[in-house]
């Protein structure tokens, strides 16, 4: 490697390792929704967007609808799409790497091409294949972990594993809390979920509120 | 929910994300340059995510139920205002729901 792009692979490490380590989380959360330990590791070799997988076994595991789960997954995901048509110039890819990009294009590996933009171009598309490599990797380690940890446990509410989750979101919600108005936004939505809970079947509520985003983004502030 | 269904979910899920993913890469830039579409689709994250937390922590069925899992939440919120690391938030709700679930 040449030295230019030793400081984009420590870059890159440190945020696979980091993120890595969350696997273990889903892997809990995901067996404690009633899912096997080989579609908790599926989830995360296929679906591979941690925020999503959360949101399926999340509405699965509150008793939602399968089409709640799958559709607040797919919303939470739409991001990504984003994070493509800014990485997709840079990388110009075709065929089946284009394909591998696309799976490995979440918030992570676009952050850290991103960040590069200072080294170049050529780190900034290192940044985005380290890191989108090293967070499947370690992703999938640690959610094979973490499925197999929680079979092993039993009753989720006796080791905390109900309450993991929800604060698994808060976890994935503050960093993003970054302005007064993304603050009441978050509270104006939790708010709304709680409101909606006993009049919607069970999982709807939590995509009803994406009302809340389209209303308040409806016109520039 | 029934064995099936669940295998349903995973598939439908992985299917549509990667979808999405795959749409990002293929589409010209401009196709979603709109303002007003990126504006709420800088927010879903934050109302999904929102939404997330209130159902899982305090929602049984279509109930709104204050339990053991509360306590869990305020300790995780706790560990944020600290400046704790994801892991450790996650650990610490757990330890604390457990705690409750327990003593109660």
């Amino acid at each position: 490697m040449p030295t230019s792009l030793k400081d984009t692979f420590r870059d890159a490490l440190s945020v696979s390792l980091t993120v890595g380590v969350y696997g273990i989380a889903f892997g809990a959360a995901s067996v404690a929704a009633g899912f096997s330990v080989l579609q908790s590791c599926l989830f995360s070799l296929l679906t591979f967007t941690g925020a999503s997988q959360f949101a399926a076994v999340g509405v699965v595991a509150s008793g939602g609808a399968g089409a709640s789960a799958i559709a607040a997954a797919t919303m939470l995901g739409t991001r990504n799409a984003l994070y493509g048509i800014q990485m997709a110039p840079l990388l110009q890819v075709r065929g089946f790497r284009r394909v591998m990009a696309a799976q490995i294009t979440i918030d992570e590996s676009t952050g850290v091409a991103l960040s590069q933009a200072p080294r170049g171009s050529e780190a900034m598309r290192a940044g985005f294949w380290l890191t989108g490599a090293g967070v499947f990797l370690f992703w999938n380690i640690f959610t094979l972990l973490g499925a197999v940890g929680a079979k092993a446990l039993g009753n989720p509410a006796s080791w905390g594993l109900d309450a993991a989750v929800p604060a698994a979101f808060l976890g994935l919600l503050w960093p993003r809390l970054e302005t007064m108005f993304l603050r009441l936004v978050g509270a104006a939505s939790m708010v709304f979920a709680l409101l909606v809970t006993p009049w919607l079947p069970a999982g709807l509520p939590i995509i009803a509120t994406v009302a809340v985003a389209v209303v308040v983004g409806w016109r520039p502030r | 929910m029934s064995p099936s269904m669940m295998w349903i979910v995973l598939i439908g899920t992985s299917a549509l994300s990667f979808s999405v993913k795959m749409l990002g890469h293929s589409v010209p830039e401009r196709w979603l340059a709109n303002s007003r579409l990126q504006r709420i689709n800088a927010l879903i994250p934050i109302s999904l995510l929102s939404a997330l937390v209130v159902a899982q922590g305090l929602v049984v069925k279509t109930h709104v139920v204050i339990d053991h899992r509360l306590a869990g939440l305020a300790a995780a919120l706790a560990a944020l205002f600290a400046k704790a690391p994801f892991p450790v938030v996650v650990v610490v709700a757990a330890v604390t729901s457990a705690l409750v679930y327990h003593l109660h």
